[in-house]
């Protein structure tokens, strides 16, 4: 199999909160021969607040990242949902010629505005026919969770359906686990207001996981880590703020089929979780 | 007259829109579809559609000093599910532009002191640092143990680093921080 490479932008919470979403993308994608080469001197691209603060800057700060894979020449894979979303807008806006003029001076750097951004989750369905399964997920039922802006605005991101997306549910059920039919796959989990609103988190998180507990789901599938981090680090807060024992773990699509390609739960950092899903998967044979 | 507004349908305010959002705002027809599937419109005072209305009449008191502006977390279901295809998330956004060109007082401060906070981290450091982060919105919202519970399962689980990132481009996204200040001053 011809290794297909792109140039790489993990995100800030990747090499911090989210770490383990970036080692199970990396050892999964070697193993389905997807060469990562990751932007050497990458910054933040502004998700959560340079949209909230100023236009101009919502748009320079992913257009950095733009032109630094233009210059390498390679498509761009993005893991992180909010990442994904600001590059595709920054990408739209800039085609409009006047703006793009005005961008490569602020970014003190030619740029044409040529880099095709793709989310980790269409790099890996585009071979997903050549997952080598060596311990398929039988018996294990997964809610998956795409969150807001995967999907959305959808002619920007050009992703999948806005309202019931598949790409997520097809590559679980071809790991031989059941992707579950529910009503969040979309809902907004609170984005960035854990700090500053904490409440609103708790109660968009609790009608979500509540949902995927009471259809059945033995965990939840993300691929974003902001949904991961409001999905999971909380759930004993709001266990007691709702009298609702949820306890259900929260797994990286990466995760998933790191399993299925029976990477150990040490390799895939599955104890990094606050909601422990070694339990579940012991339960279901699975690890 | 006490209690009476004045509708200004040709506003200061729809032009700012408008021109910055690159929406037509005339074209809501008020269904509310907007209001309906809000994840926030439960803890919000206007909600969209009236939002939308007020932008209409011009009231600009009404829309820069609602909790509405910063309660938005630019989901997009709003913008997705319009039947004017209006991107209303882009309304909301460069309404809460203007506000912090006009320097008025946000409903929801710790919101905004939340955004203040995360890009004035990633300007020094060039990415995030969450534990620079949340110590920085602690001090400056006032709200000193802001999520305290959580940072020991935080620590153990290497969640946070103690360090911020040293990031080579740093100094070069300094400069594209300083050249947007320039430009917007203009």
């Amino acid at each position: 199999m011809k290794p297909q490479t792109y140039a790489y932008y993990p995100g800030c919470t990747l090499h911090s909160s989210a770490k383990e979403y970036d080692i199970s993308a990396r050892m999964v994608c070697e193993k389905l021969g997807i060469r990562f080469q990751e932007l050497e001197s990458w910054a933040c691209c502004g998700a959560s607040s340079a949209h909230n603060a100023s236009q101009l800057l919502s748009v320079a700060l992913p257009a950095r990242e733009l032109q630094a894979a233009e210059q390498a020449g390679l498509p761009l894979a993005v893991a992180c949902a909010m990442c994904f979303s600001r590059l595709k807008y920054a990408a739209h806006e800039l085609t409009d010629k006047t703006r793009l003029a005005q961008m490569s001076q602020i970014l003190g750097k030619e740029f044409r505005n040529t880099t095709e951004v793709i989310h980790l989750l269409q790099v890996i369905r585009n071979v997903s026919d050549k997952i080598p399964l060596k311990r398929p997920l039988k018996g294990l039922k997964v809610a998956c969770y795409y969150g807001c802006l995967l999907v959305r605005p959808k002619e920007i991101v050009n992703f999948d359906d806005d309202e019931n997306p598949q790409i997520m549910d097809r590559l679980i059920d071809a790991l031989g686990a059941e992707a579950i039919g529910w009503d969040f796959k979309v809902s907004c989990c609170g984005a960035s207001l854990p700090l500053s609103r904490h409440d609103i988190v708790l109660k968009l998180t609790h009608r979500i996981l509540a949902q995927a507990k009471q259809l059945g789901a033995d965990c939840v599938a993300v691929a974003c880590p902001m949904c991961h981090s409001n999905l999971d680090a909380y759930q004993k807060e709001i266990e007691a703020e709702y009298e609702n024992k949820l306890d259900l773990p929260i797994l990286y699509f990466t995760q998933l089929i790191g399993l299925a390609l029976d990477f150990s739960p040490k390799q895939l950092h599955l104890g990094r979780h606050f909601t422990d899903p070694l339990p579940m998967l012991r339960g279901k044979g699975l690890i | 007259m006490q209690g009476t507004i004045a509708p200004s349908p040709q506003s200061e305010l729809r032009t700012f829109v408008e021109s910055r959002s690159g929406q037509n705002v005339l074209d809501c027809f008020q269904c509310g579809k907007c209001s309906a599937g809000c994840p926030a419109n439960y803890v919000m005072d206007l909600g969209p559609r009236r939002i939308m209305r007020a932008i209409q009449l011009g009231l600009k008191n009404e829309v820069l000093g609602s909790s509405t502006i910063w309660l938005c977390v630019s989901c997009e279901t709003c913008s997705g599910r319009c039947p004017a295809k209006i991107e209303i998330t882009r309304v909301m956004e460069s309404l809460r532009w203007l506000a912090a060109a006009e320097k008025s007082k946000p409903a929801e401060k710790d919101i905004e002191t939340f955004h203040r906070v995360f890009l004035s981290v990633v300007e020094r450091f060039g990415r995030v640092h969450e534990l620079s982060l949340a110590a920085l919105y602690n001090l400056f919202s006032k709200h000193l143990f802001a999520n305290i519970k959580l940072m020991p399962g935080m620590l153990r689980r290497g969640k946070i680093a103690i360090l911020p990132p040293i990031v080579k481009g740093a100094s070069e996204l300094r400069n594209i921080f300083h050249r947007v200040k320039t430009f917007e001053e203009k």
